[in-house]
């Protein structure tokens, strides 16, 4: 049985509220359109939507600063947008174009921005966890005081390189924010079917790091253990887990076709979705109405049409071009 | 000038690199408190510390993708991997994250991070501790491959490798530690070019590493041209073509096995750039296709050796 839907006050002043509304909402229409670009054939190989857990990127990107670094999946859209890179960028990384955020190389997968601080985009599951730590290192040899921000499912937690990681992060205190977002299934397998333990902040604490869980279907709930846990990191005493207990909506990816889990498990968790349930949390205590939403949701369809403009009118890295950047030029 | 082995000249360059560059750390394992697998980073941790010689887990694969973070965030770490063989435990963050940032990104992100490990057989280590597999590695765009054959190259080109804004891995034959030369303390070496070793008439012999004593010693018997190719990718087949348009015969010695190896792609290039400069057809003597044994015997004959080298050079010169 899943739990309730969140509810309850939400007391944070409107502005911080109808941000983090604002940011889910442009998410969820960044991807929805992307899907609909996809159906178009202007989106290619694989894209993995977020549709269901904006939650957690929007809670835990809320809690970093500008300075901060962030290591995301291959499910990674929405950290990009919220950590800054234009929707049109993203959006024509997508459609492979030169004007794309990583030049149109990367695709859906692949984001990179070098101004966002954002070091992708990584499509090996449990990849991005050691450059996360090795950041963090080289954050802590040079005296820089920052967070290092890492994503990942929770099918990364069955590689030998998530332990590998932990591990070395705890063993050197390194200022690094292990961000697992639990969306139950590594592709079409259930956590259940695939890990000896389920609580996987059990493993955390194997190492004897600090470890949170919060409801990522809420993004209240997400941003107080995400602030917690920045502030934990900020304050020199090392790692910290936070598993973000979130669902998937969507697909994994646009070639799957869903047969491991039940139609009515879906619908039962949309019921805790994200972006409705806060939304009628604020409308209830009176901080937003419906002539607001409908304002944000239209400036955000703005912003979204803007982007596919954006990626149509945007050119096609020259053949020519193939070989740059493999290696440095001198 | 001095007299020092390879391993001194490892010592040397890993010692100029800590003490010139503050951004430079070694990380991997047993490379502090033990000293190094190969006494290389002796005396160091308590000379540089443990933040900048720094024992890792065995946790190849953490600490080489903790290397490649550390080069993203403006450090410029060694990274030790003990041997080839456990370098395989880190294929992952290699391949899939060192190899390909910088293109994948965009060109955003240079990953400049030097990974130093052992390689080669020749010691009765078995099966597991005896591969040569910087051949393979040369096959990834995106990364570097030297291996240093002589003591200059074991003193200079770990500068070179981190001087370069993109991953270089250095392999460093576990059969070479011992050989000694005389050296300039200061020496400069470049990460860009193959080198003429031995001067000869009749029959070009392409090495590099391990083998480059076996081709020289054979080169004595034939009056053959020993190139070094020095750096496995990207390949600079300048000299060795130019050599072959003199001696018109080509040997190519490799530690590799033979298949889809090394070996083949410097003779694939040789067919391409200097087809009508033969006068017979190339030749290779690589590693025999079987796992390396232990015993002594067996271990000998799986590897070149001088008079397998003789033999096919001899066998080009009619």
């Amino acid at each position: 049985m899943i739990a309730p839907p969140p509810s309850g006050p939400v007391l944070y002043p409107p502005e911080l509220s109808l941000k983090l509304l604002t940011d889910m909402l442009r998410i969820r229409r960044l991807e929805e359109k992307s899907a609909e670009m996809y159906g178009a054939g202007k989106i290619r190989g694989f894209l993995h939507l977020y549709i269901g857990e904006e939650a957690v990127a929007t809670a835990a990107i809320h809690a970093l600063a500008r300075e901060d670094n962030v290591v995301a999946t291959y499910r990674e859209h929405g950290h990009a947008l919220l950590r800054g890179v234009p929707m049109g960028a993203i959006m024509a990384e997508m459609y492979g174009k030169k004007e794309g955020c990583s030049r149109g190389r990367g695709g859906s997968m692949h984001l990179f921005d070098k101004a966002a601080r954002l070091y992708g985009g990584n499509a090996i599951v449990g990849g991005g966890l050691p450059l996360a730590v090795g950041l963090a290192l080289a954050d802590r040899m040079q005296k820089i005081a920052r967070v290092n921000a890492c994503f990942f499912g929770d099918g990364a937690v069955a590689e030998g390189v998530f332990h590998e990681s932990m591990n070395l992060a705890q063993l050197w205190r390194l200022p690094v924010a292990f961000f697992c977002e639990n969306n139950l299934y590594a592709m079409g397998t259930a956590l259940a079917r695939y890990e000896s333990q389920i609580d996987l902040c059990v493993k955390a604490a194997s190492f004897g790091m600090a470890a949170l869980k919060a409801d990522g279907m809420d993004v209240v709930a997400s941003h107080e253990a995400a602030k917690q846990a920045c502030a934990h990191v900020r304050s020199g005493k090392g790692p910290i887990f936070v598993e973000f207990q979130t669902y998937r909506f969507r697909a994994h990816s646009m070639f799957d076709a869903e047969l491991y889990r039940e139609k009515s498990e879906v619908e039962e968790w949309k019921t805790r979705g994200p972006i409705h349930t806060f939304t009628a949390r604020l409308k209830a205590q009176g901080d937003l109405t419906e002539e607001q939403f409908l304002a944000i949701d239209a400036a955000v369809m703005k912003e979204v049409g803007e982007a596919v403009q954006f990626a149509e009118a945007g050119t096609w890295e020259p053949v020519e071009d193939l070989a740059k950047d493999v290696y440095t030029l001198p | 000038m001095s007299v020092m082995s390879y391993r001194e000249a490892l010592r040397a360059g890993l010692h100029e690199a800590l003490a010139r560059d503050p951004r430079v750390f070694l990380m991997g394992e047993d490379v502090g408190k033990y000293g190094g697998t190969y006494a290389v980073s002796k005396g160091m941790l308590a000379e540089f510390g443990p933040e900048r010689v720094r024992d890792a887990p065995l946790s190849e694969l953490a600490f080489v993708g903790a290397g490649i973070g550390a080069a993203l965030g403006g450090m410029r770490p060694i990274v030790e991997v003990m041997t080839v063989n456990f370098s395989l435990l880190a294929l992952d963050q290699i391949v899939n994250s060192a190899a390909l940032l910088r293109h994948m990104s965009g060109g955003q992100f240079s990953v400049p991070l030097v990974i130093r490990m052992t390689t080669g057989a020749g010691r009765q280590l078995a099966a597991q501790h005896s591969h040569s597999f910087e051949g393979w590695y040369a096959h990834i765009p995106g990364i570097k491959i030297v291996a240093p054959a002589t003591v200059e190259d074991a003193r200079g080109m770990l500068a070179a490798a981190l001087d370069d804004p993109d991953p270089v891995i250095v392999a460093e034959h576990a059969q070479l530690f011992e050989t000694k030369s005389e050296v300039d303390d200061g020496v400069k070496v470049d990460i860009a070019s193959s080198k003429v070793r031995r001067s000869g008439g009749k029959v070009t012999l392409v090495t590099y590493g391990g083998s480059l004593p076996k081709a020289l010693a054979a080169a004595e018997e034939v009056d053959g041209e020993v190139i070094d190719l020095r750096v496995l990718r990207p390949l600079d087949m300048g000299p060795v073509l130019d050599s072959i348009r003199k001696t018109r015969r080509a040997v190519v010695v490799d530690e590799g096995w033979r298949s889809g190896g090394l070996a083949a792609e410097v003779m694939a290039r040789i067919a391409e750039g200097a087809f009508y400069d033969l006068d017979a057809p190339l030749a290779r003597v690589c590693s025999e296709e079987v796992p390396i044994p232990y015993p002594k015997h067996l271990e000998e004959a799986a590897l070149p050796q001088v008079p397998k080298i003789v033999a096919a050079a001899r066998g080009l010169l009619g």
